[in-house]
């Protein structure tokens, strides 16, 4: 391995591990260390410094696709001809690891700095930058490994720091509520996800996604199975994606501090999800896309209908984020990989930067998050107003922004993708949301910041974040700009992340994949040869190649499409502006008009009823009848062995009364009866003991006399 | 005429004596004719004694056991009447049957 490829490896370790440090140092030795949250928040900065320097070389210098770092976790029982048992564990990077690396660090560390604002004087100060710390590094650990064991494990590490963040100011009953309510919900993903692993390891004895994909391109996993290990492993993606039908945990989970919504709920742990589906692309069978993106359909169109109707600003955009997570979705299962990262990476930009942005406004506002009670905000806190229209621009898809490109490009996919399978209600459910997108996001910035505040006394009291939480915004607002992508702002083919990020081949049996996305032929390296070294992949991924046939529906649909977006976006925003800075439609007159919808829509299409009626109550059914076996059959049984216990006892102190104190009295009575007796010769008299003596002495003579 | 004494009629006199003996302590209340008893007795293994050092083997032997038995039977006899005077001066009797303070 060349130097710099070994340079690189173990720099990414380094990034791995300095947020752990950081942890450590923070939980063990917190107190004693000065201004804890700047050594928390250096750490983080140096920590994407080094990601920006691994980004830099991989992308653009290094001519290799990926680095791997395997190490033999397990051996066991290998002897002459029996290979034995192993499991090889390890990080890699390639280009998606390598950018992923940047845009977590780079979020956690602006988030970071936020914090330093918007947590001052919290009563957990030092708990919350370690928990942070925490999150970071379990985060890292996902993006890093390259088996699905690790990527297990740091999935659930993820899990759990979420938990700790969500219940931060847990002596809120609702804070606590929704950390349980997430981790629970993610743990129903999660037993998919684990199935789904182990179906893959029971079929090809190995954890290594590269040996994954090989013994699939050799046929040792296929058919049903293969779809049915697809699918389940996508059930985590399902649970930490907030992907219907588990996103209900999402909007709870906004009960955390607002940087924690930016960072774990919007930029980074929902996205792990979306990344965990990129890492195991090439194994998923057509059935399975299928699957997901409908799945990701559903949920872009529920959350964003959903969206519309909230009032808590933070309600909004934890909706907006479910909805931009099943377009994400949605574009990897109709095929469009490529553009589904991309609008990861760009919706973690500009989507941290709208929680922050909101964060920024609740922090102003005293901690108020009613749009209801705001209004006329702009002229208060310009910097925050500003870099909230151009994240909304963003999310919304108008050109010149970075979500113009990524989002123009899934829903080209998707619209090439219904073309070519008839699966129409795809893309048609894709440009619905466009225009749900912008409405809502316009509706959001004219409720916060636009028209006359309607709550003077928070009003007078507003004023612009510091510094500390200013910066972020600026960052992220630059970061959804399209240059940072592609020089076209119309075209991303050519930009750089394009051509870095490019979609892998599929793997799986040519009769259960897409038609447009051949597997081409696959080079296989002799595994025994390869052996557990640095290098150690068997494996070496290709990059897809579309049909003619895609290309050209590609070409054919490009413009279209693009205007179709384009218009349904400004007609969104058009909406907004009508009903609510014009004033031109009544808003409340509106909502009684086609009220049972909107109290539909408004209570979130009834899905927290929903669970309630069926999995809360069944599991409380559950947990009732088995409560009631509980206290009558097994404390039955239980009290049954003690009352037999006790009858026993009776029946052998009855014995003991009876019997044995019978058997001891007799002996003492008999012993005395004889006493009795034989006292009577005992007279006192020695003159009788004489004559007994005496006779004694003639019988003895007696007796003996002829001796 | 010449008495010729043999060991036989020594042994008999000295049963009759010990008999006599044996007699007067079972049958005698009083402790002092318990006490003239045993010195019969005592009396009859001396005469015992003599009769086998002069026709038996024990020689000399038999007479220094005598002379023993003898300043035996004067030491038991004081102290056995220092217990009688005791006894007399505590309950004032003599008699055997009546001294039973040990009994019950």
């Amino acid at each position: 391995m060349a130097s710099m490829e070994s340079l690189l490896i173990h720099l990414s370790l380094v990034v791995l591990f300095l947020p752990l440090a950081g942890f450590t140092l923070l939980i063990f030795f917190g107190k004693r260390i000065p201004r804890q949250d700047l050594v928390e928040t250096g750490i983080l900065f140096t920590a994407l410094a080094i990601s920006i320097y691994i980004m830099v070389q991989k992308v653009f210098f290094l001519n290799v696709p990926r680095i791997d770092l395997t190490f033999r976790w397990l051996d066991l029982g290998a002897m002459v001809g029996h290979p034995g048992f192993t499991i090889d564990l390890g990080i890699a990077i390639d280009n998606i690891t390598a950018i992923m690396l940047v845009v977590v660090t780079l979020i956690s560390s602006l988030v970071h700095l936020f914090s330093l604002g918007y947590m001052e004087g919290d009563v957990r100060y030092t708990r919350y930058y370690a928990y942070l710390g925490f999150f970071s590094f379990s985060m890292l650990g996902i993006v890093l490994s390259n088996n699905l064991l690790m990527m297990y494990a740091f999935w659930e590490l993820v899990g759990i720091s979420s938990y700790l963040l969500i219940g931060h100011w847990y002596e809120k009953k609702s804070a606590s509520d929704a950390g349980k309510k997430a981790f629970i919900v993610n743990r129903v993903g999660d037993v998919g996800f684990f199935i789904g692993i182990m179906i893959v390891f029971t079929q090809l004895h190995t954890f290594l996604l590269t040996d994954v994909f090989g013994g699939i391109a050799a046929g040792h996993l296929s058919g049903p199975l293969l779809t049915a290990a697809g699918i389940l492993i996508f059930c985590g993606a399902v649970g930490k994606s907030a992907q219907f039908p588990l996103h209900v945990w999402l909007p709870d989970a906004m009960e955390g501090p607002t940087p924690v919504s930016a960072l774990i709920h919007a930029a980074t742990m929902v996205a792990a999800g979306v990344y965990l589906v990129a890492r195991v692309y090439p194994m998923l069978t057509a059935g399975a896309l299928t699957v997901i993106a409908y799945i990701g359909a559903i949920t872009a169109f529920l959350a964003a209908t959903i969206a519309i109707t909230q009032n808590d600003i933070k309600k909004v955009l934890a909706y907006s984020t479910v909805s931009q997570l099943g377009y994400m979705v949605m574009a990897l299962g109709v095929g469009a990989f490529s553009a589904g990262f991309f609008h990861l990476v760009t919706h973690a930009a500009f989507k941290a930067g709208l929680f922050l942005g909101s964060g920024s406004v609740i922090y102003a506002m005293h901690h108020e998050q009613d749009m209801r009670k705001m209004g006329g905000l702009r002229k208060k806190m310009p910097i925050t107003y500003w870099s909230f229209v151009i994240f909304s621009l963003s999310i919304s898809g108008i050109p010149l922004t970075s979500g113009f490109l990524s989002k123009d490009n899934i829903l080209a996919g998707s619209l090439a993708y219904g073309m070519l399978t008839g699966n129409y209600l795809i893309p048609i459910i894709g440009y619905a949301v466009v225009f749900l997108t912008a409405a809502y996001m316009f509706r959001l910035i004219i409720m916060t910041f636009h028209g006359e505040p309607r709550d003077h006394h928070a009003y007078e009291h507003a004023k612009e974040s510091p510094k500390v939480m200013t910066i972020p915004l600026i960052v992220l607002a630059s970061l959804s700009i399209f240059v940072f992508y592609s020089f076209n702002p119309f075209n991303p083919d050519n930009g750089w992340f394009l051509k870095a990020v490019t979609q892998p081949a599929s793997v799986v049996p040519a009769s259960q994949s897409y038609g447009f996305n051949q597997p081409v032929n696959l080079t296989m390296v002799d595994s025994a040869q390869a052996g557990a070294t640095l290098a150690g992949a068997s494996f070496v991924e290709q990059p897809a190649v579309p049909t003619a046939e895609y290309h050209e529906v590609m070409e054919e649909i490009h413009y279209p499409g693009l205007a179709l977006s384009l218009t349904l976006a400004l007609l969104g925003i058009f909406m907004a502006f009508f009903v609510y800075e014009w004033k031109k439609l009544d808003a409340e007159k509106l909502k009684q008009r086609v009220l049972p919808v909107y109290n539909f829509l408004y209570n979130k299409w009834y899905f927290d009823e929903l669970y309630g009626a069926t999995a809360v109550a069944g599991t409380m059914m559950l947990s009732k009848s088995l409560a009631w076996f509980d206290s009558h059959v097994i404390d039955g049984v239980v009290n049954g062995a003690a009352s037999f216990t006790r009858l026993w006892s009776t029946l052998s102190g009855q014995f003991d009364h009876y019997v044995v104190d019978g058997l001891v009295n007799f002996s003492a009575w008999f012993t005395g009866l004889l006493g009795r007796g034989v006292r009577k010769v005992q007279t006192g008299k020695v003159q009788t003991y004489i004559v007994f003596a005496l006779l004694g002495v003639i019988v003895i003579f007696y007796v003996f006399r002829q001796l | 005429m010449s008495l010729h004494v043999e060991l036989g009629q020594f042994l008999v006199v000295s049963a009759i004596l010990f008999s006599l003996g044996i007699y007067g302590v079972i049958s005698r209340k009083n402790a002092i004719m318990v006490l003239m008893g045993i010195e019969l007795i005592l009396n009859a293994a001396n005469m015992n004694f003599i009769a086998f050092a002069r026709f038996g083997v024990m020689n000399l032997s038999g007479q220094v056991v005598a002379v023993f038995v003898i300043i035996l039977a004067a030491a038991e006899a004081a102290v056995l009447l220092a217990i009688v005077l005791n006894i007399y001066q505590q309950l004032n009797t003599v008699n055997v049957d009546e001294v039973d303070k040990l009994k019950n």
